[in-house]
């Protein structure tokens, strides 16, 4: 406990914080002047362009090259020639216009905090997984796990998605303009998926919280995954969401299906206030 | 010397009604606890209702709506509003000053507002925490 007392984090008293479950003070004057990014957030134009090739680079060197253009100030950037490589695109906590001509192997995009994302191919599995914000379009089919773990911003896929999408997603919203896989939204916390297609067994077991909206038909539905009726706010989200996906297709979104939780495999009624608010 | 007389004060032993206060849906009753939420988690945003402040992040960050905002509500810890900040995993109340709209949307875009700027400040436990161990 000595040693623990000496850290620098326990100086702080952020332990003290999560131990004792004591509200966060408040860090800041609501009155200082306004500022919209992080601390540390490059400043970037999205005016300012360049490229990076990524034929002959590994994806370490890809992720490198971003971070160093984005701390020149270029606010949009093509990486061309992306061969699949997995991994590319990752931790990007900065607004910015990445664009992918081509494909992208399995965890593209993972853990971003901002960036607009286009990929002009397909994508591999646990795309933009853990992604906290920002916009991530893929044009064509995406792999399983789409999504997985997302916690904030919008994912949109304009093929189809594979298995698992959506799989204990935090928050956000995912949209796929095609048909999705097998168990999408399975242990779903929070957050929205659109699906315009159709949906194959067991959407939304064991979902926790949120909001799946399917446009075609339901192979069936998982454990307490349970139908209920649209309202006037879910149709102007869903008009207003769809123009966001770019996804150009005719929707009549009155005639959608809305899936939420039953709650009753409602896990955290068996849990402490304190425990639960990590969850939310 | 006599001595004093000293009143024996018996602390009354608290009951615990106070962690079932709340309790009044059937699922409730069922489980005879309250469950935590006091606010539609799901309820999306009336974009009619957006800030000027809000306006202007979503310019800035080059977006269409409000994007992992849709997310944020006003929330409640120890019976005081506050909102979730999940990158410090911890409530952050709203100042003592600040009156609140009754209506939940207009509050989730003040939990908005207020989330931004404490994120975005330099004041941000996470500032102090990367200064200690960001690698060079």
């Amino acid at each position: 406990m000595a040693s623990l007392k000496k850290h620098k984090s326990q100086e702080m008293g952020l332990h003290d914080e999560v131990l004792t479950g004591r509200t966060q003070q408040v860090f800041f004057n609501p009155e200082e002047s306004e500022n919209f990014f992080y601390h540390d957030a490059y400043d970037v134009d999205f005016n300012k362009r360049t490229e990076i090739d990524a034929k002959n680079l590994d994806c370490r060197e890809i992720n490198d090259k971003i971070k160093n253009m984005m701390s020149k100030g270029y606010g949009t950037i093509v990486i061309k020639n992306p061969g699949s490589k997995h991994s590319v695109g990752v931790g990007i906590l900065n607004k910015l216009n990445l664009i992918v001509d081509g494909s992208l192997g399995y965890f593209g995009i993972g853990s971003v905090d901002g960036p607009t994302v286009r990929i002009s191919g397909r994508v591999g599995w646990s795309c933009a997984e853990n992604m906290m914000a920002g916009k991530v379009v893929v044009e064509k089919n995406a792999g399983s796990c789409f999504g997985a773990a997302i916690r904030g911003g919008d994912l949109i896929c304009k093929g189809s998605v594979g298995a698992r999408s959506g799989i204990d997603m935090k928050g956000g919203t995912i949209i796929v303009g095609g048909d999705a896989g097998a168990f999408t939204g399975f242990m779903m916390q929070r957050g929205r998926i659109v699906i315009l297609g159709d949906v194959g067994p067991n959407l939304g077991d064991s979902l926790y919280d949120g909001t799946i909206f399917v446009g075609g038909s339901i192979k069936s539905l998982g454990a307490d995954a349970v139908e209920a009726e649209m309202t006037d706010l879910d149709v102007a989200w869903l008009k207003r969401k769809l123009k966001v996906s770019e996804i150009d297709k005719k929707v009549d979104f009155k005639k959608m299906t809305k899936i939420v939780s039953g709650k009753k495999l409602w896990n955290y009624d068996n849990l402490e206030p304190t425990e639960r608010k990590g969850a939310i | 010397m006599a001595k004093k007389k000293t009143k024996k004060v018996v602390k009354k032993r608290k009951s615990n009604s106070s962690k079932d206060k709340g309790i009044k849906t059937a699922r409730e009753k069922m489980i005879g606890q309250h469950i935590g939420y006091r606010y539609d988690v799901n309820l999306l945003p009336d974009y009619n209702r957006l800030t000027p402040f809000l306006k202007k992040y979503i310019e800035h960050m080059g977006w269409d709506d409000l994007n992992w905002l849709e997310d944020v509500h006003m929330g409640y810890e120890d019976g005081k509003p506050a909102v979730f900040d999940r990158n410090i995993n911890g409530w952050v109340t709203t100042p003592p000053k600040l009156k609140l709209p009754k209506d939940q949307q207009d509050r989730d875009m003040i939990a908005r507002e207020l989330l931004i700027k404490f994120q975005m400040s330099s004041n941000h436990p996470l500032v102090t925490l990367k200064k200690a161990y960001k690698k060079n």
